[in-house]
């Protein structure tokens, strides 16, 4: 463990990132005066002989300062996270034609769809791998999110996403990866017995590579669906 | 005798002073002080269960796989050959949630001191409802007992989280518990009923019996924090008991309130659960920033700062507690627009907050400040619940919840929140009132060594799960090793797990004290901590009723270092003229 956020490769990541250290930085400030502070008082207001403590009920103007500065600051964060946070999340956010992967979850296992060679989800070729999840790097991908018992999230830390697939419901997010390689999906949320063991592989090819797998596939589909 | 007088409100007040029964004395009393005491030795018995819970799973994450010390007598079900297995590791994390929050600190705050204190400091002979209050104690008693029963249950107790999220928690199949998860929310259930007794009764009797001159902004600020938080209470757990009673059915008789099929929404379970939840977040923070204003004024021997900023303060919270909820749901499918609105509730609650950081700061500010332990643990309230709200910040901004949501930096900032602030607290509580609740004191050199050990030992075990949770470690996982991402996490881990080891022995140690100090502590004086509040007027212990005669308040409640006073304090029931008229003052200081 080294204090650092994992190494980021998608494209939300960065805003996500740069605004955790921006609110890290602006607490650190807090976290210093108020520690110092304290401990300050603490030695210079000490009980001393013949010394009595000043009697006072409070003072306005500094009651004023510390409540707006806060406040103000706040409203910034506020201000500044929502924009981030419609850029990722907002439904105009979502990027039009990009691929996408229907995600199922149930007890202990993430199942993925992909599209069949007409590259429409929701028809009799799309195909269906367990526990691995692929798609090419450079490019929006949609995830859309399904669980088939009870609730688990869609966590890979690397691209900074994180979902709860609720069953019941499908919940579409999407993210762009800026490089290829190969990480982990992960189950986020208590969702059992084999909780702690609910992975799947997350394989980020390279464009061209990542159509020479999916040909591939499909053509693996059209022959299973043949026989 | 019982006799009938007028109270100050022209309620009649029945004052009893005839010999009691043991059984009427000490069991089934109707005392406010022998209620809150009955609640303080159940809790730390709650606290105890709790904490042992928090050891055996912290001992999975730091050593996994091996076999538990002591666990070969717990059954196969739990740890075949002493190493626990993945179901009953849920079960510890739920229980140890469970039993913390609502059978561990809820009552320590409010069922012990909101009982034990609301009648003396506002000058009254008991509670409104003194049947009512003992009913609330033996139905806490109950759901607490009830909740441990269901570790005996075939199948484990409850494994679903403290958080029960549907349709987990709903469905047996699914997560292989069965009567212990009835079990949970019949406890909880029953624990609603509690507490809702306990709200009537604390908010009926600060409406109406507050002695004469003891008006609204002459209440310490305890008694203001234990009144809002009885209004949180009063409106957000039967909310809660209304859930767990749906989640039960769809347990057991077949409704489908929080599974997807026949209309049902595992969603409307997050939304009742939290709507309780996040209230009950400042039902957990509310009386603990009470105690810490009392004790921080009596250690700086000065009047707290900005009183009536601190009361708005409290309520500004209560209110926005109510419409912050959503923001445990950030990733939970809710509609983005929602997040978006709660996020900004969620960071304008952390204002109030910070006025309230500022004003004990400036409390301290120019005081004369005693090292005293329950000063020493107001302060680490101070120094550790800063450290918990300013983590929350993180988490409140929606885009950075998407990465640290589920994660420990959660654990670890709910611990700064709930241990390092409500639990060090409440620790300096204890050894704040120990002396008139009991007659005697805690030896102050032994709770300074319970203070530096707490307060060392907390930081080595939960300061290093904001590390784990920038790692993206998830909560509630048992074993790390199966994800690539969480290579780098064992060392931390096998650490955390020794310091809270030490954690859980300074709390015995903690333990062993009070119970020494009820029977070998120095007597106490009525006053030991030259305190201004009323209570500090009666005998300790004081006698039942309270008061042979109800006193009169004069003015507010930190008159500390008063300049028309020689004494640096001056008890709300003293008037300054009549203590030390202010000539011989003048007179003592040009004396010296």
């Amino acid at each position: 463990m080294d204090w650092s956020l994992p190494l980021n490769i998608s494209t939300q990541g960065v805003q996500i990132d740069n605004l955790f250290w921006l609110i890290f930085w602006l607490t650190a400030i807090a976290f210093v005066l108020v520690e110092v502070g304290v401990l300050w008082f603490l030695w210079r207001y000490r009980a001393r002989e013949g010394h009595r403590a000043r009697y006072t009920h409070g003072h306005l103007g500094a009651e004023i300062v510390w409540t707006a500065v806060p406040a103000l600051t706040m409203i910034f964060l506020g201000i500044y996270s929502g924009r981030i946070w419609a850029e990722i999340r907002s439904p105009d956010s979502f990027p039009e034609d990009a691929l996408t992967i229907d995600v199922t979850a149930k007890q202990f296992e993430w199942n993925v769809t992909y599209p069949g060679a007409d590259r429409e989800l929701g028809n009799d070729d799309d195909f269906t791998i367990r526990n691995r999840l692929e798609f090419p790097a450079n490019e929006p991908i949609v995830v859309r999110l399904h669980s088939e018992d009870v609730i688990h999230s869609f966590f890979i830390p690397e691209l900074r996403v994180k979902q709860d697939a609720v069953p019941g419901m499908a919940i579409p997010i999407w993210f762009e990866a800026t490089e290829a390689g190969e990480y982990q999906i992960a189950c986020a949320e208590l969702c059992g017995n084999g909780h702690y063991s609910m992975r799947a592989s997350v394989i980020i090819h390279e464009p061209d590579a990542y159509e020479r797998w999916y040909d591939e596939q499909t053509g693996a589909a059209q022959t299973a669906a043949a026989d | 005798m019982a006799t009938t007088t007028a109270g100050p409100t022209g309620i009649p007040v029945r004052e009893e002073h005839h010999p009691q029964s043991f059984i009427r004395k000490y069991i089934f009393s109707t005392d406010h002080k022998i209620i809150g005491i009955q609640f303080l030795f159940t809790t730390l018995f709650f606290l105890l269960v709790g904490g042992l819970l928090a050891v055996m799973l912290r001992f999975q994450l730091g050593f996994p796989g091996e076999a538990l010390p002591g666990g070969s007598m717990l059954p196969e079900t739990m740890a075949p050959g002493g190493i626990i297995l993945p179901e009953f590791y849920n079960s510890l994390v739920t229980m140890h949630g469970t039993f913390m929050v609502f059978f561990a600190i809820m009552p320590l705050l409010v069922g012990v001191y909101a009982n034990y204190l609301i009648p003396m400091q506002i000058g009254t002979h008991d509670m409104a409802f003194p049947t009512l209050n003992m009913a609330s104690y033996w139905l806490f008693l109950v759901s607490g007992l009830i909740m441990l029963a269901s570790f005996w249950m075939v199948g484990g107790a409850s494994g679903a989280g403290w958080t029960q999220y549907a349709p987990l928690s709903a469905t047996p199949e699914a997560s292989g518990v069965y009567n212990g998860q009835i079990l949970w929310c019949i406890s909880i259930a029953i624990f609603g009923f509690s507490s809702l007794l306990g709200s009537i009764n604390y908010i009926t009797t600060v409406i109406n019996q507050r002695a004469p001159g003891m008006t609204w902004l002459r209440l310490p600020l305890v008694i203001w924090a234990l009144f809002i938080t009885a209004i949180l209470g009063l409106l957000a757990v039967p909310v809660l008991t209304a859930a767990v009673i749906m989640l039960m059915f769809d347990q057991t008789i077949g409704t489908t309130f929080f599974l997807p099929t026949d209309g049902g929404q595992p969603l409307l379970w997050q939304h009742l659960f939290w709507f309780f939840g996040h209230p009950e977040v400042y039902i957990l923070i509310l009386p603990a920033m009470g105690f810490v204003s009392e004790i921080i004024s009596n250690g700086s021997r000065k009047p707290v700062f900005g009183y009536k900023s601190m009361v708005f303060a409290i309520m500004a919270i209560a209110f926005l507690g109510f419409i912050v909820w959503g923001h445990h749901m950030f990733q939970s499918g809710m509609n983005p627009a929602l997040g978006m609105s709660f996020m900004i509730t969620t960071l304008i609650i952390a204002v109030p907050s910070a006025i309230k950081v500022f004003n004990w700061m400036a409390t301290m500010w120019g005081g004369a400040i005693k090292f005293t332990t329950p000063m020493l643990f107001a302060v680490g309230f101070v120094m550790l619940f800063t450290i918990g709200g300013l983590s929350g910040i993180f988490m409140a901004s929606t885009p950075v919840d998407i990465y640290i949501h589920d994660t420990y930096f959660i654990v670890a900032h709910i611990h700064y929140v709930l241990f390092g602030g409500s639990l060090f607290a409440i620790f300096g509580a204890i050894y704040y009132w120990f002396p008139k609740m009991f007659g005697r004191m805690i030896n102050e050199t032994a709770g300074k060594i319970h203070f530096a050990l707490t307060f060392v030992l907390f930081n080595l075990v939960f300061f290093p799960m904001h590390g784990l949770g920038m790692e993206g470690m998830m909560r509630r996982i048992y074993d790390t090793s199966r994800y690539t991402h969480l290579a780098e996490v064992q060392d931390t881990n096998t650490m955390i797990t020794w310091a809270a080891l030490g954690l859980f022995a300074s709390g015995l140690y903690f333990m062993l004290l009070f119970f020494w100090s009820l029977f070998r502590g120095k007597p106490a004086g009525v006053n030991p901590w030259d305190a201004t509040t009323l209570e500090w007027s009666l005998p300790s212990p004081p006698k039942h009723g309270n008061w042979e005669e109800i006193p009169t308040v004069y003015h507010g409640p930190y008159e500390y270092s008063h300049p028309d006073v020689e004494k640096d304090w001056l008890l709300q029931n003293e008037r300054p003229d009549v203590v030390s008229p202010a000539h011989e003052v003048t007179v003592r200081q040009g004396e010296a």
